[in-house]
């Protein structure tokens, strides 16, 4: 099989395959049971460190 | 000891340059070698006399602002100059002896279009997507810029890579494709650049603090990223001579057509949609002060957009020899794109869910929320015209720069006003904005700018594909094309005084920003932290 039927075939076969369950499975793992509490605190991120760099310390109060 | 290498690599450029000067074989190639020259010799000056002095150590707990307010201030300017040229061939259109005599071969439409479009997309553009990104990663890290002074390469060294697109187009050296215009040479540039600027990026992710990537940085990196693979794709040519600026494509034919328009159409997905998004879920949760409406929703829109965009190139080439079933896809994935664009565009809006009194009361959440709402708009568009149906319609008319236009003078646009509103006093640290109702001047300028624009484009878009089609009984088409240059005058008058009044806001902005670092009162709690002189 020549160079571009092989590419071709494989492209609307299995790598179809892996980009759409690759897709499904984000989907899935974002409404992992626990994701809100993580995702509230992800959404958060902003909202801290505005005006310098967090060290070790100001990052456990930021938490806390 | 780095300074020496510094001093022998300098030192190598400008006589390299000078050469490239004397051996140049068309003007513009000559100008390119004479400007890096000018460049590497002054840098190569800068350099010795700081050889050998102390050199201060960055504040590792401070952040890295100063090469952010450049960029700020480099936003502001390339967006006047880009606004000034398109404004001025849109005219040119309208009034063709706005060609004049004297500038032909310089200042005619043929050559500052793509001086308008590279100042738009990739210099207004390209530099409030590095200097937000560069404010972003740092906050959302909470980690100082990795790479210490290498943040100011990539700014300095992209302003060289605008300029020298720019004198290129002027002085005609261009590869011929749209929105890839620049010469092996500059190219090359650039890639240096972008390279740099995603090491930046990145070492900064890895060093961070916060153990999550929060969402905009995702959206920034892919456009770093994909924007540097499309560049390298599309622009594989081999130059002529390496003292000219002409160069060959090494593709040909339809595959190149295909490669160009896979790069096109994600310049559009990943430069002007994924990068502006990583300031959407940045600034509006700030500017709205919660977070963002959906943050589940933020990543599903986040691998749809990536997925689904990459493919959408092909639409741009029905009806060519490009095969159907490439367009189809092309067309396929573009109305599939509908739904992570508008699923983008509600958790933009729904973030103020719980906060829509401060759209009567902040005009620059009203910019942000009318740039969403822009997004959303040009997102249902561009999908509809990708139907090959309406695309035989719409192709090759002034529809497409209507479409073109609402997208990236509503979106882009405004979404970077609201930005740099934001950045603004934060970076200079004043209270406050100098003048909201200037704010408010800004926006219902540039709101009715974009209305004229977008509207008489459509009239006339429609209009004239409707007319290139009209046959009469015996088949014979019924219009010559001057035809329908002449119907569309006033629709061109129009959409003239649409970026009039674009340009027009985009002055008070400036005007209103400057008075802000000059007049605007100092934040008091701020003044302890002093702003570092780097």
């Amino acid at each position: 099989m020549d160079h571009y039927s092989f590419l071709r075939q494989f492209a609307d076969s299995w790598m179809l395959l892996v980009l759409f369950f690759f897709f499904v499975g984000v989907v899935f793992w974002v409404f992992r049971p626990g994701s809100s509490k993580t995702y509230r605190d992800t959404a958060d991120i902003p909202f801290r460190h505005e005006d310098k760099p967090a060290t070790d310390k100001t990052d456990k109060e930021a938490r806390t | 000891m780095s300074n020496t290498i510094k001093l022998i690599a300098l030192g190598l450029v400008t006589l390299f340059a000078a050469m490239a000067a004397n051996y140049a074989r068309d003007t513009a190639y000559m100008v390119h070698a004479i400007i890096v020259m000018l460049v590497a010799g002054g840098l190569f000056l800068f350099t010795l006399r700081r050889t050998g002095e102390p050199v201060l150590a960055a504040p590792q707990n401070e952040y890295f602002d100063s090469v952010v307010r450049a960029g700020v201030i480099a936003t502001c300017f390339w967006g006047v100059v880009g606004f000034l040229a398109g404004t001025f061939i849109a005219f040119q259109l309208a009034f063709p002896h706005l060609n004049f005599e004297f500038l032909q071969g310089y200042g005619n439409f043929g050559r500052l279009r793509p001086l308008h479009t590279s100042a738009v997309i990739f210099a207004f553009g390209g530099n409030a997507l590095i200097a937000t990104s560069f404010y972003v990663v740092q906050r959302t890290s909470a980690a100082r810029l990795w790479g210490g002074n290498l943040a100011w390469f990539v700014f300095w060294g992209y302003q060289l890579f605008i300029v020298l697109a720019a004198t290129g187009y002027l002085l005609g050296a261009t590869q011929s494709k749209e929105y890839a215009e620049p010469e092996w040479h500059v190219d090359l540039w650039l890639t240096i650049v972008w390279v740099a600027y995603l090491a930046v990026f990145l070492g900064t992710i890895i060093k961070r603090k916060e153990p999550h990537i929060y969402v905009a940085n995702w959206f920034y990196l892919s456009f770093i990223v994909t924007v540097a693979m499309l560049h390298v794709v599309n622009n594989i040519s081999i130059p002529i001579s390496i003292w000219g600026s002409r160069s060959v494509q090494v593709m040909s034919g339809v595959q190149d057509a295909m490669t160009q328009w896979w790069y096109g159409h994600n310049a559009v997905g990943f430069f002007l949609t994924a990068g502006f998004l990583g300031m959407m879920y940045y600034f509006i949760p700030k500017q709205a002060e919660r977070p963002v409406f959906s943050y589940k929703l933020s990543i599903i829109h986040f691998w749809a957009l990536i997925f689904l965009y990459i493919w959408a190139g092909p639409h741009h080439l029905h009806y060519t020899a490009l095969p159907d079933w490439a367009s189809t896809l092309g067309m396929v994935f573009s109305i599939m794109l509908w739904m992570p664009s508008w699923g983008g565009m509600i958790n933009g809006l729904m973030t103020l869910s719980g906060a829509w009194d401060k759209l009567r009361t902040d005009p620059v959440i009203r910019m942000m929320v009318i740039s969403v709402g822009f997004y959303g708009m040009s997102t249902f568009e561009g999908p509809m015209m990708s139907i090959r149906a309406v695309n035989s319609l719409s192709h090759y008319t002034d529809w497409t720069i209507g479409h073109v236009h609402s997208g990236a003078l509503g979106w882009n646009g405004m979404i970077t006003f609201g930005a740099l509103y934001f950045l603004t006093p934060v970076l200079w640290k004043r209270e406050r904005l100098y003048s909201l109702q200037m704010v408010s001047w800004h926006f219902w300028l540039a709101t009715a700018g974009i209305v004229l624009y977008a509207a008489s484009m459509w009239v006339s878009g429609i209009m004239e594909g409707l007319m290139w089609r009209e046959v009469d009984a015996n088949g014979f088409l019924v219009n010559s094309f001057a035809d329908t240059v002449a119907a569309k005058y006033w629709m061109y008058v129009v959409r003239g005084l649409g970026g009039v009044m674009y340009l027009s806001g985009a002055l008070i902005m400036v005007y209103n920003l400057y008075m802000t670092v000059r007049k605007a009162p100092a934040k008091e709690a701020s003044l302890a932290v002093t702003v570092p002189a780097e």
